[in-house]
């Protein structure tokens, strides 16, 4: 798979990202631990039953996943050293993550309209911090990608590059990962336990 | 190249599954959160082995062992809330929400 020689420097970086990405996990875990414990606290409010369209949240949980699956393609051909396939694949990946962010953002407005904001109940509080955290994340990618993009096209696919690129396909992979939890534990069982 | 194509399609038929489960069947709770709680445990081994590599390489025995250091963690700071905030709740109800709390019980059969 690996068709660059990976350096001991690259191996250092990508174990220093590795530890960055479990404490990552560690906060997301506990703003997980925040929502179950207070996902009955409506407050005379709604319930997820009450707010989760589901046919929408399947479609944002399928564009993030290809978007997963593009960005390790894009990987791939960043390590074969094919600027071109790298450049259209993590520019898919960027333009999938944006797609899944507009609808993320559409579906906090539409709940901000409707009175429905993170200050009505203990419920929608841990509700919008947990998904909105999330959503601040991968904003945060959309942004490395862009600049990676950049560099991309201006330096080319140096090892330098191409580490960087590796990191930023950790990073992509381990939001879809928080993600296959937030749809299972927030809205599949929101709607229905 | 194939393992992503495994991961995506594997991770898609996982998600659609739980899905489904969801929106179509008539399970109820228990039974129901465990199938998709298990669905996504899997798909999350498929993607951490696809996608992330886990294991693999030079350093992969090591970070799989911090992986399984953050998940004890995660465990630990997840289900000692959940189980602390809810003896709280039980020990701390007024007379009415634990005249309220004995009524469910009771219907439920216990």
């Amino acid at each position: 798979m690996n068709t660059q020689a990976v350096s001991a420097h690259a191996e250092r970086t990508q174990l220093g990202f590795w530890v960055y990405l479990m404490t990552d996990c560690i906060l997301f875990a506990s703003l997980f631990a925040a929502y179950a414990v207070l996902r009955d606290s409506t407050f005379g409010g709604p319930s997820g039953a009450d707010i989760f369209e589901m046919p929408f949240v399947l479609s944002e949980t399928i564009v993030l996943l290809v978007s997963s699956f593009v960005c390790g393609l894009g990987l791939l051909a960043a390590r074969a050293g094919k600027r071109i396939a790298t450049l259209v694949l993590f520019g898919l990946t960027c333009a999938l993550g944006a797609g899944f962010l507009v609808m993320e953002i559409t579906e906090f407005a539409k709940l901000a309209h409707e009175g429905h904001g993170w200050q009505e109940s203990g419920f929608l509080s841990a509700f919008f911090t947990l998904v909105g955290t999330h959503g601040a994340h991968i904003l945060v990618g959309l942004l490395w990608m862009a600049v990676m993009l950049v560099r991309t096209m201006r330096v080319g696919l140096t090892e330098n590059t191409v580490r960087r690129l590796s990191l930023l396909a950790l990073y992509w992979h381990f939001l879809d990962i928080v993600w296959i939890f937030i749809f299972t534990i927030v809205y599949l069982m929101g709607a229905r336990v | 190249m194939m393992r992503y194509v495994v991961g995506f399609l594997g991770s898609l038929l996982l998600t659609i599954a739980a899905y489904l489960l969801v929106t179509m069947t008539n399970l109820s709770g228990g039974v129901l959160v465990a199938l998709i709680v298990a669905l996504a445990i899997i798909q999350l081994v498929l993607q951490l082995v696809c996608f992330l590599h886990l294991g693999e390489g030079h350093g992969g025995r090591t970070r799989a062992y911090m992986f399984i250091a953050m998940a004890g963690v995660l465990l630990i700071l997840v289900f000692g809330s959940i189980w602390i905030m809810n003896n709280l709740n039980y020990h701390m109800m007024s007379p009415e929400a634990a005249h309220k709390h004995m009524m469910v019980e009771r219907d439920k059969g216990f």
